[in-house]
């Protein structure tokens, strides 16, 4: 018995210092040189140029404005997300009325197709309505957001239906309703949608790589897949120092709302 | 009786639907449209199946359909098989330190995409980086992770394993404590040891939580863009380039729209065909 418990820690240990390596490299990397990092034996501990490495990084890259144009998009996405999935989620989950089950369906079946199929005609519209280098190309189409709506239906089918009523007894309109009595009652399910609507939209690569290539306009990822791309003098300690900032937002969040962010992937999971 | 307006309903789902018609359901349409089309100028010429059958007899394509395929068919189970294990260890309630392993085995769920893409190009630099340096310390010979056909995927399956498996984890852990308990209690008073309540009770239970998380990778993975893109741009010779990669190019770099749409919608019917298949197979055992 001791032996098998002498493994199985072990195992987890191995397990653990893999999983953190990348995260602890990654820090290591952003306080050392260029020539540093690319040093044999690989250094394990902190150096000490992460200040120069960070000077070099806002003096040579739009590192703030990226951060901001990121936080910007995230921010607003998520809040127009949740509330628009609440909206929705909850006529699904509490209202009868003519093609409900044919536009759920509809809902349920875009769910399935792989997100690339939009991907032609979106850059085409975008194109059409000027919103190339613009935020609102990345914010307004994520909006149509078919999970959150089937997430929060999920959710609110526990709404007990007494307290609807109750609030209509009261002469409240139903959309007072919804803004006094259902958002407040489904908070761990909005908080829930909230931080992976926000961790999606962070990390959010493929779309704004497309849309939005002009360096001052455009996200931390493609910012960051910028300074590293093929055939141009790749600085490694500013990129490092850049990826440091890009993960920190996510981990803050993390660290803070645990509880939310994994109820948040299982539901989605299991309940998707 | 408080009266209902009908028109409540309507008007909630209104703001959405319109983003939904716009954004989603129009684009759909479009891009079949489009795939029957080639762009000359500014008008689209309607050229029938042609794209399909560029797309279909392309060689290039075929192997980015191939190298998804090889990709997923050894990560898809070696992931699953691990966060089976994880969620396991991390689900006995007497294990030291269990926070602890499960923030660490959760962590890196946390890191997008494009940051690891660049911490993995570093780490398994074929040159610098210290997963071949430790390679030589053990006296074995060092990798040639972005240059080398093979190794060039196995580096692929090793960073999405990294990423996915603790994100797996939480679903399958998640799924093993809404088991209950009382049916691992009845089994032992019968004298079952451990082996067979793992096969007997937890497997079958969690089958369908395993089943989504092996249909979920798997469509992720035959949607592959960012870590071959950052960390191998698809090569060597196109060892590890996959369709997303291909039709970005054929979209975005030479703006054949037709053509791309053309492999967008193959990508879907794949997509598609492999979450049934994978459904269907999960009750065909039953």
């Amino acid at each position: 018995m001791k032996k098998n418990n002498f493994i199985k820690y072990f195992f987890l240990i191995i397990i653990s210092v893999i999983s953190v390596y990348p995260f602890y490299w990654l820090l290591v990397g952003s306080t050392l040189t260029d020539t540093e990092i690319f040093k044999l034996p690989p250094k394990l501990f902190f150096g000490s140029n992460f200040l120069t490495n960070y000077k070099n990084l806002i003096n040579n890259q739009p590192i703030f404005s990226a951060f901001k144009n990121s936080l910007t998009i995230s921010v607003i996405y998520t809040i127009l997300t949740v509330y628009l999935s609440a909206l929705s989620g909850y006529t699904f989950a509490k209202f009868e009325f003519k093609y409900k089950n044919l536009l759920f369906s509809i809902i349920l079946i875009t769910m399935m197709l792989p997100m690339q199929i939009t991907l032609i005609p979106l850059f085409k519209l975008s194109i059409a309505l000027g919103w190339q280098n613009k935020m609102q190309a990345i914010i307004i189409p994520a909006l149509a957001n078919a999970f959150g709506v089937f997430f929060m239906r999920q959710n609110m089918l526990s709404v007990p239906t007494e307290l609807i009523e109750s609030g209509r007894i009261d002469g409240s309109s139903e959309i007072s309703i919804f803004h006094k009595i259902i958002l407040p009652t489904s908070l761990p399910a909005l908080s829930a949608l909230a931080i992976l609507s926000f961790i999606q939209q962070w990390g959010n690569f493929l779309w704004p790589l497309i849309i939005l290539q002009e360096k001052s306009s455009t996200t931390l990822p493609v910012l960051l897949s910028m300074m590293v791309q093929r055939g141009n003098v790749v600085h490694y300690g500013e990129v490092l120092t850049g990826t440091v900032i890009n993960i920190l937002p996510v981990l803050i969040i993390f660290l803070f709302l645990q509880k939310y962010f994994i109820s948040g992937i299982y539901n989605g999971a299991v309940k998707g | 009786m408080i009266k209902k307006n009908k028109y409540t309903p309507y008007l909630f789902l209104a703001p959405f639907f319109i983003i939904f018609s716009i954004f989603v359901i129009y684009p759909i349409f479009n891009s079949l449209y489009l795939s029957f089309t080639e762009t000359k100028g500014i008008n689209n010429i309607f050229i029938g199946f042609n794209n399909y059958k560029d797309v279909l007899t392309d060689k290039v394509f075929f192997k980015s359909i191939l190298n998804v395929f090889l990709i997923l068919g050894v990560q898809v189970p070696i992931m699953i098989l691990l966060s089976t294990i994880f969620a396991n260890l991390l689900n006995d309630e007497n294990l030291k330190f269990r926070w602890l392993f499960r923030l660490f085995i959760f962590l890196p769920v946390l890191i997008d995409l494009v940051t690891y893409s660049i911490v993995f190009s570093l780490i398994f630099n074929e040159n610098f980086g210290i997963i071949n340096y430790v390679l030589e310390l053990l006296h074995l010979p060092r990798i040639l992770w972005l240059s080398g056909p093979i190794a060039s995927k196995m580096l692929i399956i090793i960073a999405i394993t990294w990423r996915w498996t603790g994100y797996n984890s939480i679903i399958v852990l998640a799924g093993l404590q809404s088991i209950d308990k009382s049916l691992y209690e009845s089994s032992e008073i019968d004298g079952a040891n451990s082996i067979t309540k793992l096969y007997k009770i937890t497997i079958p239970l969690i089958k369908p939580i395993l089943l989504f998380c092996a249909i979920m990778s798997t469509i992720g993975t035959i949607q592959l863009f960012t870590e071959p893109q950052l960390l191998t741009l698809g090569g060597p010779n196109n060892a590890t380039l996959t369709p997303i990669m291909y039709l970005y190019q054929y979209g975005f770099n030479s703006f054949k729209f037709g053509y791309a749409s053309a492999v967008a919608y193959i990508i879907t019917v794949i997509v598609f065909v492999m979450s049934l298949i994978q459904i269907k197979l999960s009750r065909g055992d039953k």
